[in-house]
């Protein structure tokens, strides 16, 4: 009985690894190719004709003239070849006195966040550690001190953040969000002359 | 907790509740042979590899090419894997995989677990990705429909132990249910993002100058059947929290359906194949119920958030309009999806056997990571793994009936046949099987250096993340408390057995009890037979299933996450 399952067993492997795992990847690719090239290919920002990033993977940013994305487990932080978040559990000592507090300590310091009112995003890292964005409160918090590094109106900072908040998908689907990489190109053409 | 949030798991339900019907009707055609689309495609492989689509085989004779099938497609792939670094399509040049890893990844794939060890993005080369593992995303699912299709039959037909044709249900579920479903899923995918090529990684420069290589890859492909298998390993670490894995909140919400599919599907198949519609929705009434309690446990804890946390300065308050925020724990989440749609995601890929992830579970608050658990501890049943589900849930139907059977004194029958003591020592085998391998395997593994080494969190977290593993693999569920070190000598052997063994050892009982029902002559139903499409039945098989998983698990979770969640409120850290 076995040996008469033997080579349909052999046979079938060799079969099926040809159609699923190289006819229909390559014919998904395909099509992707040809309807969705910019999609499939990473949506890719350029800027003066060289990619600078994707619009879907986060970047860190550190100077303060630039909206911060949240603290990532990525690597030494946004490195695509190691997503992943801090895995820590709710009860882990590291996580709470001294990843979240710090994140807290420094939005204070930077923004005059109050403690109370931090917004949760951003000071916990996310799962992949390339999440590219936060929440409209967190990108709120942060206009004052932007505007003030780009010697720049509040009120034209938040009018671009406003205009860069994406809505849930069908009216119910996720949460609204900015892109942080979106927002801080869009800075950066607002203010050409720095 | 906000009513968007509450809308969104509304939605899913009701999306789930639509799909049902013409899936399962799609599926019976499947499986009942009616349908012949690809009809010239099938007979070219079947004469291609030998068959005779027309063969009915005993129970014993399915069951020897299921095992012959699995052996050989997870042999070649530990080969493949072991070879990489020898093979085409491999951009980064990336090595072979050691012996430990490539065997606990061979037998990942093949039991439809998809539990990795490794990180995708630095591991394995574009061929690996697609011609061992999204190969195995299709042959493993395809096999879990294989010995629901045989299950099914055993008991809706009476035909002296013969069960179908194995290579035939492998071939049409392939064809007919998973490619068709995987191609439109693909697109829809790469449509929001989702990467689709061949390309190189590529590195570019940030706004800030620094360096940042984008992993690139075909990663739609293997998305789609990932969760329409519920198979769940990611193409990337991060798994389907990755952006280019799970880019906006409607791909969530596509893999979500893409994962309850074909199980809930397959109740409506069942219901039609016994000829009883209403015992159909029952089983999909049980499942429905044990979801939607386990979904709304889940996302009151992650949108209540870590009291600690807050106590530091974390406002944990949803709130919506210029300081819109999702609040909660979102330690592990991500901004996009937020508190309830990662928490409905974790209750989903827990229910049914797929494992894909789109926040970290390990950084849940301890309640609402113990849902998961409990989840893949129930036997993964709640709508459950592509067939796997099917039959999971049926083992527990009879041995359900069998109880009422025994409350009012009378023989138990199903379905209009007896159950009589042969089948119920498959049911119990089926049933016993996961305490004493989870529980056997959690306890060694607390009790060996090597196996401590491996926690990422300790204190009761640390016993949660052991149990969760073990937990997870004989389920063939694959998600995990990703903080536990599991590529060591130690782990890559337990892990791998355990899949096998939730595989292996759970299939042969159910094939047999379907062998042993099929020799059952069909005696009809009587005034003193157990409706089974009551809402008393419903009922009966909910308690059924919540009790033997709580007496079975109850004292292990009570010393890991119950115990956990007092003490995060008391402030304890460890």
């Amino acid at each position: 009985m076995i040996r008469r399952h033997l080579w349909p067993a052999i046979s079938m492997t060799i079969v099926l690894m040809i159609v699923t795992g190289l006819a229909y990847p390559l014919v998904v690719t395909g099509i992707a190719q040809l309807l969705f090239p910019r999609q499939a290919n990473g949506s890719l920002v350029t800027r003066d004709g060289r990619a600078i990033g994707s619009r879907l993977i986060g970047q860190q940013f550190s100077e303060s003239r630039y909206f911060h994305s949240r603290p990532s487990a990525a690597g030494s932080g946004y490195d695509p070849l190691a997503s992943g978040g801090t895995n820590r559990g709710p009860t882990d000592r590291k996580l709470a006195d001294t990843m979240i507090a710090g994140a807290i300590d420094s939005v204070v310091a930077r923004d005059g966040a109050h403690r109370g009112s931090i917004p949760a995003d951003l000071v916990t890292s996310s799962a992949s550690g390339l999440d590219p964005d936060i929440s409209p409160a967190s990108a709120a918090i942060q206009v004052a001190r932007v505007a003030r590094a780009r010697n720049a109106d509040s009120a034209t900072v938040a009018a671009i953040l406003a205009a860069h908040v994406q809505a849930r998908q069908l009216w119910i689907l996720g949460e609204p969000r900015v892109n942080v990489l979106s927002l801080n190109l869009a800075l950066d053409s607002a203010f050409a002359h720095h | 907790m906000t009513w968007i949030g509450w809308a969104q798991i509304l939605a899913f339900s009701i999306v789930v509740l639509l799909v049902t019907k013409p899936i399962g009707i799609y599926i019976t055609r499947v499986y009942d042979g009616s349908l012949h689309y690809l009809g010239r495609a099938e007979r070219v492989i079947y004469r291609v590899c030998g068959i005779d689509p027309s063969e009915n085989q005993h129970w014993l004779d399915y069951l020897i090419a299921m095992l012959l099938f699995s052996a050989v497609s997870m042999l070649a792939t530990y080969a493949a894997l072991r070879a990489q670094g020898h093979l085409p399509l491999d951009p980064q040049h990336l090595p072979g995989i050691v012996d430990r890893q490539a065997f606990e990844t061979a037998a990942s794939f093949t039991t439809n677990t998809n539990w990795q060890s490794y990180a995708g993005e630095t591991t394995m080369s574009y061929l690996s990705q697609m011609m061992q593992l999204a190969f195995h995303n299709f042959a493993s699912a395809a096999v879990g429909m294989c010995v629901a299709a045989a299950l099914v039959r055993g008991i809706a037909n009476r035909s002296a132990g013969r069960l179908g044709n194995f290579w035939t249900d492998l071939v049409r579920g392939v064809i007919y249910i998973f490619i068709p479903g995987a191609i439109v899923l693909a697109l829809l995918f790469v449509q929001q993002g989702v990467l689709q090529n061949l390309k190189p990684y590529l590195t570019v420069g940030t706004i800030e100058g620094a360096k940042q290589v984008l992993a690139m890859g075909p990663v739609a492909s293997q998305e789609a059947i990932k969760q329409l298998g519920t198979n769940g390993g990611g193409f990337f670490n991060a798994n389907a929290a990755h952006p280019f894995e799970n880019p906006t909140p409607w791909t969530n919400f596509l893999q979500m359906v893409a994962i309850f599919i074909v199980p809930a599907g397959a109740t409506y198949w069942f219901g039609r194949a016994v000829r009883h519609q209403k015992h159909g929705w029952a089983l999909w009434t049980a499942m429905f119920i044990m979801f939607i309690g386990g979904a709304a446990v889940t996302y009151r804890f992650e949108a209540a958030g870590n009291p600690m946390h807050a106590a530091e300065g974390v406002d944990v308050h949803a709130a919506s309009g210029r300081m819109a925020q999702s609040g909660g724990n979102m330690e592990g989440k991500e901004v996009r999806f937020g508190i309830a749609a990662s928490a409905l995601y974790a209750t989903v890929t827990t229910d049914a056997s797929c494992g894909a992830v789109n926040a970290m579970n390990d950084s849940f608050t301890p309640l609402g990571g113990l849902v998961p658990i409990v989840n893949m501890q129930l036997g993964e049943l709640i709508f459950g793994g592509v067939g796997a589900g099917l039959y999971g849930m049926l083992n527990m139907v009879i041995l359900t009936v069998f109880i009422a059977g025994l409350m009012v004194g009378r023989t138990p029958e199903y379905l209009g046949k007896k159950i009589q003591s042969r089948e119920l020592r498959m049911v119990m085998l089926y049933v016993l099987a996961a305490p004493i391998i989870v529980l056997g395997m959690t306890a060694i593994a607390t009790v060996l250096p090597a196996g401590l080494a491996g926690r990422g969190n300790t204190g009761p977290h640390g016993l949660s993340e052991i149990l969760y593993a073990f937990t997870s693999t004989f389920a063939n569920n694959g998600s995990a408390f990703a903080g536990l070190t599991s590529s060591t000598y130690f782990y890559n052997t337990t892990l791998g057995i355990a899949m096998l063994l939730g595989r292996f050892v759970l299939i042969v009982p159910v094939l047999a009890l379907a062998g042993f029902l099929s020799e059952r002559k069909i005696i009809g139903e009587s005034a003193g037979s157990f409706p089974v499409d009551t809402p008393l039945f419903v009922l009966l098989l909910i308690g059924v299933i919540l009790i033997v998983g709580a007496l079975t698990f109850f004292p292990v979770l009570s010393l890991g996450p119950i115990v956990e969640h007092f003490l995060m409120h008391a402030g304890r850290v460890f």
